[in-house]
C-alpha cells in the first residue's frame, strides 16, 4: 500500500500544473555542483558498498547484487 | 557504476552549463581513500577509489572507475559466544581456531583484496531530449568474480525540468569459496577429516529493473524518486557462515559426534525478489544546501528496512564547507534467521545465523569537510561513526541467556578525497 501511494504521487508529479516550470536561464542555482543528486561520486559509492556489505538491503541508491561476496 | 549513479550524472548534464576547456570538454578526476575499521578485532578495510570522467561538448560523457578493497581482520562466523571454549575448522579443512569463552566467534579467512573496474557511457540518442546510459563492470577477489552490464534510457520533459528513466542491469557472479562449496545443513567436520563439501564453485545471476523520476521543483529544489525491482537466482549462501546446534536445556553447543562439530553450514533460498523505493530532495537555502533521502526496502526473504539520511552543507566562507550527516537504518530479520538451532527439533529448509540477515538498527553520524583551492579542485576529509545494534530473535535457553548472542557493531569511517576538473 505504501508503495502504491508513493508511486502514484511520483507519476502525478510531472502533470502537476502547480509546479512552475523553471526556465533555463533560472537554473543557475540548480547548476551548482553542490546541487547534484550525487553528493559525492566517490563518497556515495564507498558508502553504498559499506552499507550493502553490513546490511541486508540494497537498491534505491544503488543497484545490482554483484560485485563482491559481501551480502 | 550503479544505474542510480548514472542517473545522477545524467541529471548533472541537464542542469550544468558546459564549463570545460577550449575544446568544450570537461575532464574530471574524483578520488578518495577510505579507512573503515570495526571494533572488537573485526573487519578493517582500506579502499581507494578513483573515477576519471570526460564530459563532451555534445552532452555525452564517459566515466571509468577503479576500486580496490583491501580487507583484513575477522568476521563473525555465525556461531554465538558461549561459556565454553569453541573450536572451529578453517574453510580449507586443514586447520582450526579456538575461541575463548564469552568471545564472539570470528573467522579471519577472508583476508583478501578485491579489484573492481567499471565504465559508463552516456549518449544523446534519437533527439535532444533522450539519452542512453550504458555501463559495464567487473570485479574480482580470490573467491568471488562478478561481471555485469546495464542500460538506461532517459527522457526529458517540461523544458528539461522532468526526467523519466528506465533501466535494466544484469550481473553474473561466480563464487569459488576456499575449501569448496559446503553442503547446506551438513555439519562442519574436525580439521583433517573429510569435509561435507561438494564442488568447487557455484553461480548466481542478478537482474535489476529501475524506474526513475527526477523533477525540478523550483529554482532551488530538485527531487528524485527511484523504484527498483531485483531478482537474484542461484547460489546465495554465505559459504563461510555456520549455524550452531544448541542443547535445548543447557543452551551450550551440543557435544561433538565423531567428526561432526556442532555447527551446520547455512542454507538460504536460491531465489530472491527484492524491491526498493527511494526518494531524495536537494534544496539550496541562501548559501547552504540540505539533502534528505528515504528508502524503503523489502524482499521475499522477509527482510524489510527503512533508511533515512540527512546531510546539511554549511558554507564556511568562499572556499570551505562542512557537511554533517546523519543516517538511520532499521531492518527486520529474514524469515529463516536464527541465533541457533535446538538439538532434536526438525531441521528447517532454510536457516542463517548471519547477523546481517537479522534484526537491527543502525545510526551513522559524522561529517565531511571540504576545501576548494579554486573553482576546479577540492580536498576533503570525512569522518563517520556507525553504531549497529542487533536484536535478539526468539527465545533463548540456558547459557544463551548469559551470553550476548546478538552483539552490537561499532565502526569508524575516515577518508580523504581529492577532486579536480579542467
Amino acid at each position: 500500500m505504501k508503495f502504491r501511494i508513493v508511486l502514484c504521487c511520483a507519476i502525478a508529479l510531472p502533470a502537476c500544473s502547480s509546479l512552475n516550470t523553471v526556465k533555463p536561464w533560472d537554473k543557475d542555482i540548480l547548476a551548482r555542483p553542490e546541487m547534484s543528486l550525487t553528493d559525492s561520486l566517490t563518497g556515495d559509492a564507498l558508502d553504498t558498498h559499506i552499507f550493502f556489505s553490513k546490511e541486508g538491503s540494497s537498491g534505491g541508491s544503488g543497484m545490482g547484487g554483484g560485485g563482491c561476496g559481501c551480502n | 557504476m550503479k544505474i542510480s549513479e548514472q542517473l545522477a550524472l545524467a541529471s548533472c548534464a541537464l542542469l550544468q552549463p558546459v564549463t570545460g576547456n577550449a575544446d568544450g570538454e570537461t575532464w574530471r578526476v574524483d578520488s578518495e581513500l577510505l579507512v573503515y575499521s570495526e571494533s572488537d578485532g573485526r573487519v578493517s578495510i582500506l579502499e581507494p577509489v578513483a573515477n576519471l570522467g570526460i564530459d563532451f561538448e555534445d552532452e555525452s560523457s564517459l566515466d571509468v572507475k577503479l576500486v580496490i578493497d583491501a580487507m583484513t581482520g575477522a568476521t563473525p562466523n555465525g556461531a554465538h559466544a558461549s561459556s565454553s571454549a569453541q573450536t572451529f575448522t578453517r574453510p580449507s579443512g586443514n586447520g582450526e581456531y579456538t575461541v575463548a569463552p564469552g568471545d564472539i566467534p570470528l573467522d579471519d579467512t577472508f583476508h583478501d583484496t578485491r579489484i573492481a573496474l567499471s565504465a559508463d557511457w552516456l549518449q544523446p540518442v534519437i533527439d535532444d531530449s533522450t539519452r542512453l546510459a550504458l555501463g559495464a563492470n567487473v570485479s574480482s577477489e580470490f573467491d568471488y568474480f562478478s561481471l555485469g552490464a546495464s542500460a538506461t534510457l532517459l527522457r526529458d520533459f517540461n523544458g528539461r525540468n522532468t526526467t523519466l528513466s528506465a533501466g535494466i542491469g544484469l550481473n553474473s557472479d561466480t563464487i569459488t569459496p576456499k575449501g569448496g562449496i559446503p553442503d547446506p545443513l551438513r555439519n562442519m567436520t574436525s580439521a583433517g577429516t573429510p569435509a561435507n563439501r561438494s564442488g568447487d564453485s557455484d553461480t548466481k545471476t542478478t537482474t535489476d529493473l529501475l524506474l526513475g523520476l527526477t523533477q525540478v521543483i523550483d529554482r532551488r529544489t530538485i527531487m528524485q524518486f527511484n523504484y527498483t525491482l531485483g531478482k537474484v537466482d542461484g547460489y546465495q549462501n554465505d559459504p563461510y557462515k555456520i549455524v550452531p546446534v544448541i542443547d535445548p536445556v543447557t543452551g551450550l553447543p551440543i557435544a561433538q559426534s565423531g567428526n561432526d562439530l556442532p555447527y551446520l553450514y547455512e542454507n538460504r533460498p536460491d531465489s530472491r525478489t527484492r524491491q526498493a523505493l527511494f526518494w531524495q530532495t536537494v534544496h539550496h537555502l541562501s548559501e547552504d544546501v540540505i539533502r534528505v533521502s528515504y528508502r524503503h526496502y523489502r524482499d521475499d526473504w522477509g527482510i524489510d528496512s527503512d533508511t533515512v539520511e540527512l546531510k546539511y552543507r554549511y558554507v564556511l566562507g568562499e572556499h570551505d564547507y562542512i557537511q554533517p550527516r546523519l543516517r538511520y537504518y532499521r531492518q527486520g530479520a529474514a524469515d529463516f534467521y536464527a541465533h541457533g538451532l535446538y538439538d532434536g527439533e526438525p531441521l528447517p529448509q532454510y536457516v542463517t545465523a548471519d547477523y546481517r540477515q537479522g534484526e537491527f538498527d543502525s545510526i551513522t553520524a559524522g561529517f565531511r569537510y571540504g576545501h576548494s583551492f579554486d573553482r576546479r579542485s577540492e580536498l576533503n576529509f570525512r569522518f563517520d561513526l556507525m553504531q549497529q545494534n542487533s536484536k535478539v530473535i526468539g527465545t533463548l535457553v540456558g547459557d544463551q541467556l548469559a551470553q550476548d548472542v546478538a552483539p552490537d557493531l561499532s565502526a569508524l569511517f575516515v577518508s580523504v578525497g581529492y577532486s579536480v576538473r579542467w
